[in-house]
């Protein structure tokens, strides 16, 4: 065996041994990345959870019925009367006109 | 001694030479076994060892799906899943002392007893305890840290709009599957399919690596309906008035976009609250306006009247010799509520002349009566997909007598459901054609189906028009703002066959006349408060969700604000 062949295959067994060191790691870094992925996917996943209660709970508060109620008892708002409405159309040219 | 010093050159020569051939075979051949049995673990039968080494770091993890949400048309939740836990308890791992089981006990609103009956039934490995806590029960639960007592997480359905919309919308069961309504209706497209994955632990339990998905979960779809949360609050709230100022056993109420034939709202009375069940009767839970039969009365006359000026047999101010209130078809008699000497045809709608609508109908052939009739969508269902609804009936023509054909003429003898008969009124608010049902929000003006010419509608709108002036029999379906239309209905119900002196009072309108934009109609079962007739306890709740809904939807007005004359006293009666 040359010497020359000799140094290279030395050259090659540390970059071999580097090779696998490096997959080692990276595969480890893989590894911690996908836990933090897992992680984020499941604080994704609460937060639709969430974001359904919440929808669920500002549909309940917004319900018609409870605004007519809150508006009839604690604002003391009324429907107004025949006399107390007027109407005001909005031509197509943007210009308004009061309604008879 | 000298004997053992001399053995030892001799010992190499005593031992045979097979012995060391032997004992190499045999090694080789045990390698040999080993071999191939290495060979036959890792390489032919590989699976057996494959999957005790996958059972050391992979596991099989369930992905669930969700049950999809159902909307109103502008996206307003009317039913969504969200998840809760349950509590179960694993039999022969429980380790509770009596303190414990008491707390539990509180916590879930359950006797000791019964808890301990199923805590301590050996002979099961699961059972359940409670199912869908809310939150702050589930956080007590798991602070008592039992061993063997454990949570598992499930969905439960909210429905924020409760009553209102609840035999609409139906309900699920404990898994999540559609049982009543519209959730049975959707469920193809509303339930979800869990899926599941191998995904790689590591020794702590996090997983690190994706196997890949086994089964990907499906969610379910967003649904929207055609329902308007709002309309549907004032229909249900106005419907609601209704019966109890009237002491009605209950009522429908159909309200239906001109347009597209879209439901915009559909309410019954009685309803129950959809989020909690336990004390809720079978009746209260019956869409009355889809799966209830009734005879509609005089709100079929516009239909008839329709068909006699299609064929060209009558013109609006064809005068009709009304009798004087008594006419006889076949030996039996039919009474007016107003006896008159002769009304014109248009007449006959504005005060709902029971007689003027029999002679209208006796002059043309049976056959023709039964094919426009049919053509209306009556004895047919009204293409809603609305599970168990009624599609009503409309006898074969070859079967009608002349009294039949006269009594049917003003709504006896044939039955409808509500939702059927606001279907029909699409004819005259949208010149002549019958539009389909949706359920669903549609985004495509759908073509209808041509039953009467523009020229007939015309002249029946005229008609429906009077029928809510002074002088018609609804006047109190007026709207302050709006030209609204439409006609009465006070039938007798049928009970073991006889017309009993129970009624149904009912109001089919549709408004603005000049552009109609709605189609209501109010039913109410046996009003029982002095009055019954479709005038005065079905119109007054037409006007009130017309005029609110009008408004909500933003509609532009097409009469001055002053146009409701003030009503008469003596509001004109019918019956039938």
């Amino acid at each position: 065996m040359l010497p020359s062949s000799h140094g290279l295959n030395i050259l090659l067994l540390f970059a071999v041994v580097g090779c696998a060191l490096g997959l080692v790691t990276s595969q480890h870094k893989a590894r911690k990345l996908f836990v933090e992925l897992g992680k984020e996917k499941d604080l994704a996943q609460q937060m639709e959870v969430e974001w359904g209660q919440l929808q669920l709970e500002q549909s309940t508060w917004a319900t018609p019925r409870r605004i007519g109620e809150v508006a009839e008892r604690r604002l003391q708002m009324q429907t107004p009367g025949i006399g107390q409405i007027q109407f005001i159309r909005i031509e197509p040219d943007g210009q308004t006109k009061y309604q008879p | 001694m000298n004997h053992a010093v001399s053995a030892h050159p001799d010992i190499t020569a005593k031992l045979p030479g097979w012995r060391a051939t032997a004992l190499f075979a045999a090694l080789l051949l045990l390698l040999i076994g080993l071999l191939m049995r290495g060979i036959y673990l890792q390489g032919i039968h590989n699976d057996f060892l494959q999957k005790k080494g996958d059972a050391r770091y992979s596991r099989v993890i369930e992905v669930s799906a969700h049950r999809g949400m159902i909307t109103d048309r502008n996206g307003e939740p009317l039913a969504v899943s969200t998840p809760v836990q349950s509590v179960w308890a694993s039999p022969s791992d429980v380790e509770a002392n009596h303190r414990q089981l008491k707390k539990l006990s509180q916590i879930l609103g359950m006797d000791v007893a019964g808890i301990k009956s199923r805590i301590f039934n050996v002979s099961r490995n699961f059972v359940y305890l409670k199912r869908q806590l809310p939150p702050d029960q589930v956080d007590k639960v798991v602070d008592l840290n039992i061993p063997g007592i454990m949570l598992q997480q499930e969905y439960r359905r909210y429905y924020p709009a409760g009553e209102e919309v609840a035999q609409t919308l139906g309900f699920t069961g404990q898994d999540d599957n559609g049982q009543e309504g519209l959730e049975l209706a959707l469920q193809e497209l509303l339930a979800g399919k869990p899926g599941s994955r191998r995904v790689i632990k590591d020794m702590r339990g996090h997983i690190v690596e994706d196997a890949g998905d086994l089964r990907a979960p499906r969610h379910g779809k967003d649904v929207a309906l055609s329902l308007d949360g709002k309309v549907q609050y004032l229909a249900y709230r106005e419907l609601k008035n209704a019966v109890l100022s009237n002491r009605a056993k209950s009522g429908s109420v159909v309200v239906l976009d001109a347009r597209s034939g879209e439901v915009l709202a559909l309410a019954n009375y009685p309803s129950f609250n959809p989020n909690n069940r336990s004390n809720t009767s079978i009746r209260s839970m019956r869409n009355r306006a889809v799966a209830d039969l009734f005879e509609p009365g005089s709100t079929m006359k516009p239909f008839t009247i329709a068909a006699a000026l299609e064929a060209g047999k009558i013109r609006p101010n064809t005068l009709i010799n009304t009798e004087n209130g008594v006419f006889s078809v076949g030996g039996r008699k039919i009474h007016d509520t107003h006896p008159e000497h002769a009304l014109t045809v248009a007449q006959v709608i504005q005060k709902s002349s029971n007689i003027g609508s029999a002679k209208i109908a006796l002059s043309m052939a049976p056959e023709l009566l039964w094919k426009n009739f049919s053509n209306s969508g009556f004895g047919e269902r009204s293409g809603s997909d609305f599970p168990g609804e009624a599609s009503g009936k409309l006898h074969d023509a070859k079967t009608w007598r002349p009294i039949e054909q006269a009594t049917m003429s003003y709504g006896h003898g044939i039955s409808v459901n509500l939702l059927q008969l606001a279907r029909a009124y699409t004819i005259f608010a949208n010149d002549g054609e019958l539009l389909p049902i949706s359920m669903l929000k549609v985004e495509e003006q759908p073509s209808g189906k041509r039953v009467f010419s523009e020229n007939t509608v015309r002249a029946m709108r005229d008609m429906l028009e009077s029928v809510v002036s002074a002088n018609g029999t609804a006047p109190l379906a007026q709207v302050a703002g709006y030209r609204t239309a439409g006609k009465t209905g006070t039938a007798h119900k049928l009970e073991n066959g006889r017309y009993v002196n129970r009624y149904v009072a009912s109001f089919v309108g549709f408004a603005p006349v000049s552009d109609p934009r709605l189609v209501v109609a109010v039913m109410v079962d046996e009003p029982n408060n002095k009055q019954y007739y479709g005038g005065l306890v079905a119109a007054p709740a037409f006007s009130k969700i017309v005029g609110a809904a009008l408004h909500a939807l933003n509609v532009p007005n097409d009469a001055p604000l002053d146009n409701v004359i003030v009503t008469p006293v003596d509001v004109m009666r019918e019956e039938v």
